[in-house]
């Protein structure tokens, strides 16, 4: 199992320095450093202000590898940031100068806050139906249902937020509409329709793909076998059918779990959560090209370390797969 | 780019892509395979009517994008067809004979079936124009990661060895990076406008093709059939193209349809994040993002947001039911 996972990490090394390569090439080749500098200091910029913010984060540096005679061959912007995001070091903010680390950490609590909840409620509420469409197998039922997950994944995120936030908060004057406090038991009051949401706007896409992976589940030998011997179909369901579709559900489910300190990128900017997502989209509206970079950056390490934990619960649910 | 405003450039663009699609069609139907897919299709009046009302929107987009000239520089056909329906000062409501405005209710030039906007134009007009947008996107995305990814799968599935895993390094490497972020990315350096948009979602969209295609390949590569072409001799070259391109052809007919509900559904998140659609360009996107505001006015504005909204849901659903429709048809017993 350890040999398997420290040869996994290795594969992932070319991954990551992919990663790096082209976030470099998109934000320091495609464009230049000086047109950058302008974009985040507007139009009342001066060529000394642009040299001077370019110095201030070494971007006036070669670009790939420093050819000046006299000067070491890796002084290069590439060769800097590679070294830097290989600590850790993400630099600052273009905006307001803060570091980046510290914005990132910040908008962590909020964002899982949000996430957490509603990863599990979808979850659990997909899986439930999903097993009682494969459980009463109606033609006109399944046909409907189907058709309402396609309707469900029809609808584009922003409109089922904008809908939401009406109908419930300025309408039935339910929830406070905008707004977070993290502190004490008023977060549970601002973060209720904002997971109510995340949760509906999924449910189509999932109920389809569990759906579809009980039925596949249903169609083996063992079931037929199990179904002739007498026990009863809700027994089949729940502890043959559930339990080996677990295995493959595990797959699809775990790699999403580090994308859950991300945030939502449309809900936290629509109800005001200060969350990564948030964050995130003001950086988009700034320009703030830092956060932006580093986002990418941070981003598919995530989706790497989703990988390796869809490997090693693979291997913890099937006995039969052995990693190594 | 200037030479890309001219008229006729605008307009052959069109009629290029127009005759790419009918190729593929005749092509498509000379094989068996999609001939028998054709008759299970027909027989599916689900996929019939989302195939009719994609053709609708296929009418709509084409008659705005068709190019006139006219005495302000251009106008597009549509624009030409809704020229008698008057543009009001700012917002009224649907079927009102006077402006949305509770202090002085002018009355209006005429009647808007959906209201009027914030700058007084027809929202069905608007609504009907930005589906132009929605299908450029989609079929500008779709030249671009289509070719590129049936290409690269192909070639990873048949030359297999280093090729392979050339491929599947820089295929997990885009994938590496969450998609909504690399499209943010690539249009925050790019900017604003259709074609960034296209080439950002073909940066990120050949990924999910090429896998695909070369899993397939790798399966047909097995079979009889290229083992005896190789045995005659044949290229490479006519192998990949004559032999397993039409035998994954259908995977791409299907990926295609579903993709571009998809992409339809991208331009609107990217337009409402303020990275999509140029100012200027109606798009069902930028609609939305408009109509947050409009929400909280008093008197209520709702007629854009339902507007655009269901203009782009019933495309989508469309798309996702045909595509449904095609799956079915192609593979009947695994769809059912």
């Amino acid at each position: 199992m350890l040999a398997y996972l420290i040869r996994r990490l290795f594969f992932f090394v070319p991954i990551v320095f992919g990663v790096m390569l082209l976030t470099f090439v998109l934000f320091f080749v495609v464009q230049s450093p000086e047109a950058t500098a302008r974009r985040v200091l507007g139009q009342k910029a001066t060529p000394k202000s642009v040299e001077n913010w370019l110095h201030n984060r070494g971007y006036d540096k070669p670009l790939l590898i420093n050819t000046t005679p006299g000067q070491p061959w890796h002084d290069s912007l590439f060769v800097t940031q590679l070294g830097r995001l290989v600590t850790f070091d993400l630099g600052t903010s273009d905006v307001s100068g803060r570091p980046l680390r510290e914005i990132f950490a910040q908008g962590a609590l909020p964002s899982l806050l949000l996430t957490v909840p509603a990863f599990l409620v979808s979850l659990a509420v997909s899986v439930a139906l999903a097993l009682y469409l494969v459980f009463i197998r109606n033609a006109a039922v399944d046909f409907m249902a189907t058709f309402l997950c396609v309707a469900l994944m029809s609808v584009p995120v922003m409109v089922y937020v904008i809908f939401g936030q009406f109908v419930v908060a300025q309408v039935l004057n339910y929830f406070p509409a905008f707004g977070f406090e993290a502190s004490g038991w008023s977060a549970p009051k601002f973060l209720l329709l904002p997971v109510a949401l995340m949760v509906v706007s999924g449910l189509g896409a999932d109920v389809r793909l569990f759906r579809a992976l009980f039925l596949e589940e249903m169609g083996q030998d063992y079931i037929r076998t199990a179904r002739a011997k007498g026990v009863s179909k809700a027994r089949v369901l729940l502890s043959h059918v559930f339990k080996n579709g677990l295995i493959n559900l595990i797959t699809l489910v775990v790699a999403s779990l580090p994308f859950l300190i991300m945030g939502s990128l449309l809900l936290e900017n629509f109800f005001g959560i200060p969350g990564l997502g948030n964050v995130l989209v003001t950086a988009i509206q700034a320009p703030d090209f830092a956060v932006v970079q580093a986002s990418v950056f941070l981003g598919s390490l995530m989706y790497l370390g989703g990988l390796l934990l869809t490997d090693l619960c693979y291997a913890w649910a099937d006995p039969r797969i052995r990693l190594g | 780019m200037k030479w890309l405003d001219q008229i006729w450039v605008q307009n052959l663009c069109l009629l290029a892509g127009y005759g790419l699609l009918a190729r593929l069609v005749v092509w498509g139907l000379r094989s068996e395979r999609w001939q028998t897919a054709w008759k299970h299709l027909r027989r599916d009046k689900l996929g019939l009517v989302s195939l009719c009302v994609i053709g609708l929107y296929l009418v709509v987009g084409t008659l705005e994008s068709i190019v006139l000239p006219s005495a302000s520089g251009s106008v597009t056909l549509l624009q030409r067809l809704t020229a008698g329906i008057p543009q009001e000062k700012s917002y009224s409501a649907p079927l009102a004979t006077t402006a949305l405005s509770v202090a002085d209710p002018k009355p209006l030039l005429g009647r808007h079936v959906l209201g009027t906007d914030a700058l007084g134009r027809d929202t069905l007009v608007q609504t009907l124009r930005a589906t132009r947008s929605a299908l450029w996107i989609g079929g500008l995305t779709s030249l671009i990661y289509i070719p590129l990814g049936v290409l690269l799968g192909l070639m990873a599935g048949y030359y297999r060895r280093w090729v392979d895993d050339a491929v599947q390094y820089v295929y997990s490497t885009v994938a590496a990076v969450p998609e909504i972020l690399m499209l943010v990315a690539i249009l925050m350096v790019l900017g604003k406008g259709l074609g960034s948009m296209a080439i950002a979602l073909g940066i990120t969209g050949w990924v999910g093709m090429a896998r695909l295609i070369r899993g397939e390949t790798l399966r047909q590569v097995e079979r009889p059939y290229i083992a005896a072409a190789k045995a005659l001799g044949q290229s490479d070259w006519r192998i990949l193209t004559r032999h397993l391109l039409p035998n994954v052809m259908h995977l791409v007919l299907i990926k295609f349809v579903l993709g571009f509900s998809g992409l339809v559904l991208a331009e609107a998140v990217l337009s409402y994040l303020g990275v999509g659609a140029p100012v200027g360009t109606a798009s069902w996107g930028t609609m939305i993002d408009a109509s947050r505001s409009e929400l909280s006015r008093e008197p209520l504005v709702w007629w854009n947001l339902t507007a655009s909204s269901c203009a782009l849901f019933l495309m989508v659903l469309a798309l996702n039911l045909f595509g449904d429709s095609l799956q079915r048809a192609f593979d009947p017993k695994r769809g059912a």
